[in-house]
């Protein structure tokens, strides 16, 4: 996983060119799931499932509904300073 | 039966020996223990074995079936992986309190009465607490007086479930118990303790992270996962565990989002993946316990695998794991760096690795039984599953910010304990039929399916996307130096309440009796009785005195005497004897 470098330290994803690399990846296989979706007969238990990009949608929402209200509610309620219990 | 011994018996006894062991070959003494284990437990038939009698009960210490096995076969597992990580200590109180524990473990699990399920299941707090205080600070000592003391509860509340339980049915056989009625209240009460119930829970949040770095990795395998066994033997089907379940999965998955210690958010996850364990048992079908059990045993390889690298992470680091102090670590540690990629896939149920074939069964099962809203919160919380373990746990130690840490690789043995739990993760995903063999009902259920590959690989690359979004946009939550209050507030703040109560009231009452009785009351006793004898006496005495013809000097001088010997207690027996019988006169009198 190391890049061997004589001169420096320089690393798998200290090079731009690999982060391009994977963001293009990521990317494009975000793509190819979507398109993915048209292809495939699905066995749903509810009607929801059946929605074109059920998964894609219901995760990208939740994931960042999830992380906003952790953010905005759920922090502002139980934050403390580190030496709250000392 | 005489070839074989009962499992328990081998890790209790093997790691009691321990201390007496020394030099190199400890080392092999030691994975010798759980390889001597399996060897024993794979010649155990499946039966009844070891029936002690006991007053005019019978003790069964070996109640061997498709359940008990599989949970024996994992934990003799992960307690040679544990075993091997741990190589490198010089602690023996570490090496005995975890082989002991990893016994009481087995000896729950194949216990066919409630007294024995009872001892060994106390034995896990007072084994377990030592890997807590064996960190040898004051954060972990405090953390495990407050481990025990919810135990200890947990213990008692179970205790009484078992005697209302024993005194009502005249049976101590450990089987299906079911939920009715206060006995079986109780004893659903005490497993929920250990299995970390919403608001029963934060023992495990506040210890766990305090435990040594090798303790942990006992703990997250042993005292949930009995809970589990416990539940699916005495509580299959019962719809409060679905609820209970439900809520498990969901709770954590927040504060693992603002969570700083990373073993922290790793014991949230533990909650968390328990939740899909409760929740199958609760639903109670063939399919839903065969995934809540598989799940178990997939849980207890990529948690640990987890907890591990995090471990490493903190061996390797001067004990750093906070999110903001730690970063990019992936440049000098890769072997753990990939080690911790494949638990965080594991547990993401990223297809092909194990979560994704234990974890659906569960949801199928939701599905199955139309439980939307259940359904739906499942969905959810695996959503939060990708966010914390899945991303953040990797992303924060090996890449994010560089912290400019470069330490070196994880010792050896660690790696070769990552490496064996990530071999199982990845031949538990990809070659499922191994595990569902073993599993306690025979499995219909199938895991590659191109609809289910598909949904899931959605799932995941779309919550990978909203956190890569989030991250560049900076709405992410910053890690910040700070802790978050939860349900052990409760005990914590309260206690602190309590104590405070106490002082006011009881330390305040014993001011006010040492102000009133010492300070007041004994004095003014005192003195009345040193004032009133020499009042009476002068008050009889000076007319006598004045009648006899003193007077001037020479009455003075008498007062002063009979005041002097009243005051040093010396008075003559002719005055002590009228006194004496002034006293009784006027008894006499107000009688």
């Amino acid at each position: 996983m190391k890049q061997e470098n004589s001169e420096g330290k320089k690393y798998l994803f200290d090079k731009p060119g690999n982060m391009k690399i994977l963001a293009w990846s990521f990317f494009l296989s975000l793509v190819l799931l979507l398109v993915l979706e048209f292809f495939i007969h699905k066995h749903t238990h509810f009607p929801s499932e059946e929605w074109p990009e059920f998964y894609c949608v219901f995760a990208f929402v939740a994931f960042v509904a999830l992380v906003l209200s952790a953010k905005y509610i759920l922090r502002t309620l139980v934050k403390r300073r580190e030496d709250y219990y000392d | 039966m005489t070839d074989v011994l009962p499992p328990a018996a081998i890790f209790i006894i093997g790691g009691l020996l321990v201390p007496l062991i020394k030099g190199k070959w400890k080392s092999a003494y030691m994975l010798l223990i759980p390889v001597v284990g399996f060897i024993n437990l794979i010649n155990i038939p499946e039966g009844t074995h070891w029936v002690v009698g006991f007053m005019e009960y019978d003790l069964i210490f070996g109640k061997v079936d498709r359940l008990s096995l599989l949970f024996g076969y994992i934990f003799h597992l992960i307690s040679f992986i544990a075993i091997l990580y741990a190589i490198h200590l010089k602690d023996n109180l570490q090496h005995v309190a975890g082989l002991v524990y990893a016994g009481s473990a087995l000896g729950v699990v194949f216990a066919g009465d409630l007294f024995s399920f009872f001892v060994f299941w106390e034995m896990l707090t007072v084994a377990s607490i030592f890997l807590i205080w064996a960190r040898r600070t004051k954060v972990a000592q405090g953390a495990g007086y407050r481990y025990l003391l919810i135990h200890a509860a947990g213990g008692l509340c179970l205790l009484a479930g078992i005697v209302l339980y024993v005194n009502q049915t005249g049976s101590i056989e450990f089987g299906y118990i079911g939920l009715n009625g206060l006995a079986t209240l109780l004893i659903f009460l005490g497993f929920g303790v250990n299995c970390a119930w919403p608001f029963l829970h934060p023992w495990l949040t506040d210890a766990y992270p305090e435990a040594t770095i090798t303790g942990t990795i006992f703990l997250s395998a042993f005292t949930t996962k009995c809970a589990v066994y416990a539940l699916a033997r005495a509580f299959p089907g019962t719809e409060a565990l679905i609820w209970i379940g439900a809520i498990m999965t969901a709770f954590p998955i927040f504060y693992a989002v603002i969570e700083n210690n990373l073993r922290r958010v790793l014991s949230y996850s533990l909650i968390n993946q328990v939740g899909f364990m409760v929740c199958g048992i609760g639903i109670g079908t063939q399919m839903a316990i065969n995934g809540a059990v598989s799940h178990a045993v997939n849980d207890i390889l990529f948690k640990a695998l987890l907890f591990m690298s995090m471990g490493a992470v903190m061996y390797r680091n001067d004990n750093k794991i906070n999110c903001t102090a730690l970063g990019g670590l992936y440049r000098t540690m890769p072997l753990t760096c990939i080690c911790c990629i494949i638990g965080a896939a594991s547990i993401s149920a990223v297809p092909l690795f194990s979560g994704f074939v234990s974890k659906s069964m569960v949801m199928d099962a939701a599905a199955t039984g139309h439980m939307q809203i259940i359904w739906f919160i499942l969905l959810f919380a695996s959503v939060g599953v990708l966010e914390h373990a899945g991303i953040k746990i990797p992303f924060f130690a090996f890449f994010g910010h560089d912290s400019g840490l470069r330490p070196k690789e994880a010792p050896l043995h660690m790696l070769l304990a990552m490496g064996i739990a990530a071999f199982f993760c990845i031949f538990n995903g990809s070659f499922p039929s191994y595990l569902y063999s073993l599993l306690p009902y025979p499995v219909e259920y199938v895991p590659y399916t191109v609809p289910h590959v598909v949904g899931q690989t959605q799932l995941i690359f779309f919550a990978a996307f909203a956190f890569t979004l989030l991250t560049l946009s900076g709405m992410s939550p910053p890690e910040l130096r700070a802790i978050n209050v939860d349900a052990d507030w409760f005990y914590r703040k309260g206690g602190g309440l309590f104590y405070r109560v106490m002082d006011m009231s009881m330390n305040g009452l014993t001011r006010v009796a040492d102000r009133v009785i010492v300070g007041e009351l004994t004095g003014s006793i005192c003195r009345i009785f040193q004032r009133w004898p020499e009042v009476l006496c002068l008050g009889v005495m000076i007319p006598l005195w004045s009648v006899t013809g003193a007077r001037g000097k020479d009455l003075q001088g008498k007062i002063e005497r009979t005041r002097a010997a009243l005051q040093t207690h010396t008075s003559p027996i002719g005055i002590s004897a009228a006194m004496a019988t002034i006293f009784l006169v006027l008894i006499y009198l107000l009688m």
